[in-house]
């Protein structure tokens, strides 16, 4: 059976999160993410989980990572400047390859910046925020239902391959409500499963990688007594400072991410059939980009609408070859342009690329968007 | 256990020798923390040593449990979720007197407040020893450090009363030189139901002890002897008597209040059978 | 067909809740819809917005750029949201709180929602749902089943037959 409602973004994730197994949220209050930290506090003890509200965004993450050692799937949500403070113990779950689930509902920066208002400005620093080489996944949902979808697929993904993932939302999608149908019986859904030893403890290499780059996890507690740090560590799980360790270490860390980009990154085509001008625009940014590729069709202009769901790792194949299907691309963020220079660095001048970022606490409006398509396309030779 | 024993069942093999100077008391806390645990019957798999960054948080490292060496400050909010995530494992925290008090005092105040059944084993030897000789929130007033080259115009906290004006429910007091006390102190926080914070008084010849004229390794573990005045005994002291020395012991003890993941389960309860 | 409509007054009146009831309603009749909001840092008072777009089909940008009904449950709300509008958008406004109607071609329909909730339930707390009652009154943007059922699916229980009530003294207020 399943159940029609009228949710909000950041609602659905709460919904995605229970459904996904999630059993211990650690957070703290803040525009425009607190919905999530509030509605686990009622949800989760319902399922027999925990929600703490902790002293401060670093004391979340902290909480979070020290849960997920116990083998429980977590989330902690922030905004703004949270997310600035949660960066420290971000790059800790990289490092030590913990699964987490960051919700980021992004608000116009720097600073306290536009508290109320929808902002895509963290593109950038979602990917690169805390500090020193590091890989991550980021993932941007553009509906009320994919907020749904894309928080199943966080954990999915965190689990799989031992890495902690951002759900980059922003306000539009996290404030709006919309329709989005629900199953009643969210233990008949699949659940992200952590990949577990097959030796016996004494044999068991914490942070050996195996075939596929992603070490086992066993929890805390049931024998296998490992050793958690933020030092670059060998297969031992032990500090190592050797250059040869740092770099096997590095590489795996790239490669279990990199070598699966087709299963990671995900992006949506809308209208591209015999398009010669490609839109490139996600999360709230992407509902004014179909309406405005719609217009743009209805006058006969052979537009479409690239939609990165995956934000990080960056869809560099795609963009690829996005470059040698269209004349021309214009990226369309909440910003003042980020992801545009990613578009630029893959497209490699092959194709113009033009940038419309928006930065003035409103989402564009298709009219608007239509215009600077226009605009666009008449620079196009 | 003989030493040896101890240490062939609580330290990971290949581990050794640690990275401490010579004469560091941070070894002798270690040494009590797996005696306490010997003491306390505990098997290695129901204990979770979680720790910071600086020197006494290396101590994870070579303790053969589920251990975390998390980051400079943030051992308590780590050691938080891994108690709630699993509150059968027993959680020591190791940390350091910059660590607990400086970048993680913050942590620290709220974890007492909660009462969280943590046991956390602060070693305050009061000097950032790893980054080599700055002050902490625990060196004493007047005291020189590379960053105080004039001596610290910084009053210093007493961390034992921090803890229980925070909510702490268990907080004592041992020394490097008191070491069975400390031993027992340690056991006796990880048999409290609660959230308890053990200070060990620690040499740091290497830092402190030099920058202050403090003698080598004997000096500064005798200093440690001269100083520390049982519970007992510091209560009839006078104030002039008292001056310069501080107590150990158990020095508060309060079981009136619930632990945190008792309540947790209350409250689960509560919600599942659809009560506000 | 595709209805937008633009709902403002003062916080603490009710109209992010009215426009989320109306978005259910559409729901229950099977129709798309999508809701949000802009507010200050006030819990009350302060200025306050909220849109529903309903439509039979996917409706991708969620804010109204075009609205069709206008309910303005303020002074500031009324002079604020009529500039720019479409002819055909209906203009909806408390008389209470609205003295100085905007200088529009639009059909402006001047209801006592407030006073009419103060007088016939006993309470000003009523006056999102008569303002409910009126707008679909006017608009049959939703059936009346639909928005009755949203209506008791969202309000605290023991007080279903006030908000009926209500409802119908919005109603009585267009007919």
């Amino acid at each position: 059976m399943s159940r029609v409602l009228l949710l909000q973004g950041n609602q659905a994730v709460v919904e995605g999160a229970i459904a996904a197994g999630c059993r211990f949220f650690a957070g703290y209050p803040i525009t425009p993410s607190t919905e999530i930290a509030e509605e686990l506090a009622k949800q989760l003890p319902l399922v027999g989980g925990k929600f703490i509200q902790m002293e401060d965004e670093i004391a979340s993450i902290g909480a979070v990572i020290g849960a997920s050692l116990t083998g429980k799937k977590v989330m902690t949500a922030t905004s703004g400047p949270g997310f600035s403070l949660k960066q420290e113990l971000f790059g800790y779950a990289c490092a030590a390859e913990i699964p987490l689930v960051l919700v980021n509902v992004q608000r116009g920066g720097p600073s306290t910046g536009q508290p109320t208002s929808p902002s895509q400005g963290d593109v950038m620093q979602a990917r690169w925020g805390t500090h020193g080489d590091h890989w991550m996944i980021a993932l941007s949902p553009s509906s009320v239902p994919e907020c749904f979808d894309l928080t199943r697929r966080a954990y999915e993904f965190s689990e799989r391959y031992r890495v902690p993932v951002i759900l980059l939302m922003d306000e539009v999608v996290g404030h709006m409500r919309e329709k989005v149908v629900l199953s009643d019986d969210y233990e008949n859904l699949p659940q992200p499963m952590r990949k577990q030893p097959t030796c016996k403890p004494e044999d068991f290499l914490p942070y050996d990688g195996g075939e596929d780059g992603v070490p086992a996890m066993p929890p805390f507690g049931i024998g296998f007594r490992w050793h958690v740090t933020g030092l670059i560590h060998d297969e031992t799980g032990f500090p190592n400072g050797s250059p040869e360790a740092t770099v096997k270490a590095m590489d795996r860390m790239y490669h279990k991410l990199a070598d699966h980009y087709d299963d990671i990154v995900r992006v949506e085509e809308f209208k591209m059939e015999g398009a010669e001008f490609a839109v490139v625009a996600f999360g709230g940014a992407a509902r004014t980009a179909w309406d405005a590729v719609t217009m743009a069709r209805a006058e006969g202009l052979k537009v479409g609408l690239v939609r990165p769901i995956t934000i990080w790792p960056f869809a560099q194949k795609h963009m690829e070859k996005l470059a040698t299907q269209v004349k021309g691309i214009l990226v369309h963020e909440l910003n003042c342009g980020q992801y545009v220079g990613e578009v630029e660095r893959a497209v490699k001048g092959k194709v113009p690329v033009f940038s419309y970022g928006k930065y003035d606490n409103e989402p564009a409006t298709p009219a608007e968007l239509l215009a600077e398509i226009k605009k666009a396309m008449g620079g196009v030779k | 256990m003989s030493t040896e024993a101890l240490i062939d069942k609580y330290f990971r093999p290949g581990r050794l020798p640690h990275i401490w100077c010579p004469g560091c008391g941070n070894g002798i806390v270690t040494g009590c923390i797996v005696k306490a645990v010997e003491q306390t019957g505990l098997t290695r798999d129901e204990v979770a040593v979680v720790s910071g960054i600086g020197c006494s948080s290396r101590a994870s490292g070579y303790l053969d449990f589920n251990t975390v060496h998390s980051a400079h400050g943030r051992a308590l909010p780590v050691a938080t979720g891994v108690k709630m995530g699993n509150p059968k494992l027993n959680v020591i925290v190791v940390t350091g007197d910059g660590d607990c008090t400086a970048i993680g005092g913050n942590h620290l105040i709220h974890a007492a407040r909660r009462n969280l059944d943590l046991t956390v084993v602060l070693f305050n030897n009061s000097i950032y020893g790893m980054t080599g000789g700055q002050y902490s929130p625990l060196t004493p007033f007047g005291s020189k450090a590379t960053t105080a080259p004039y001596a610290t115009i910084e009053h210093d906290f007493d961390v034992v009363e921090l803890a229980k004006a925070a909510g702490a429910t268990f907080v004592a007091r041992g020394t490097t030189f008191h070491a069975q006390l400390l031993t027992d102190l340690i056991v006796k926080g990880m048999q409290h139901k609660g959230f308890s914070l053990i200070e060990a008084v620690s040499a740091c010849p290497t830092s402190f002890g030099r920058q202050n004229k403090m003698g080598g390794p004997v000096e500064m573990i005798l200093w440690q002897r001269d100083h520390g005045v049982m519970k007992a005994a510091w209560d009839k002291m006078t104030d002039e008597q008292r001056q310069g020395k501080f107590p150990i012991g158990v020095l508060h003890e309060d079981n009136s209040k619930v632990e945190y993941t008792v309540a947790y389960d209350y409250l689960i309860k509560k919600a599942q059978e659809g009560k506000k | 067909m595709k209805t937008e409509l633009r709902f403002s007054g003062t916080g603490g009146q009710g109209v992010i809740t009215a426009a989320i009831i109306l978005a259910e309603a559409a729901l229950l009749d099977k129709k798309n819809a999508v809701q949000s909001q802009a507010y200050g840092p006030e819990a009350r008072g302060g200025s306050s917005k909220a849109e529903c777009i309903i439509s039979d089909d996917a409706i991708y940008f969620s804010k109204v750029t075009a609205p069709n009904v206008l309910l303005a449950m303020s002074q500031e709300a009324a002079d604020k949201y009529s500039k720019d509008l479409k002819d055909d958008c209906i203009v909806i406004t408390d008389k209470l709180f609205v003295t100085k109607l905007p200088d529009v071609k639009n059909k402006i329909y001047e209801l006592d929602i407030t006073r009419a909730a103060k007088n016939e339930l006993g309470k000003a707390l009523f006056s999102n749902i008569v303002a409910l009652g009126a707008v679909v009154g006017l608009t049959k943007v939703v059936s009346e089943e639909s928005l009755e059922k949203a209506v008791l699916n969202r309000v605290p229980k023991g007080t279903e037959e006030k908000n009926k009530k209500a409802l119908q003294v919005g109603r009585d207020l267009v007919k």
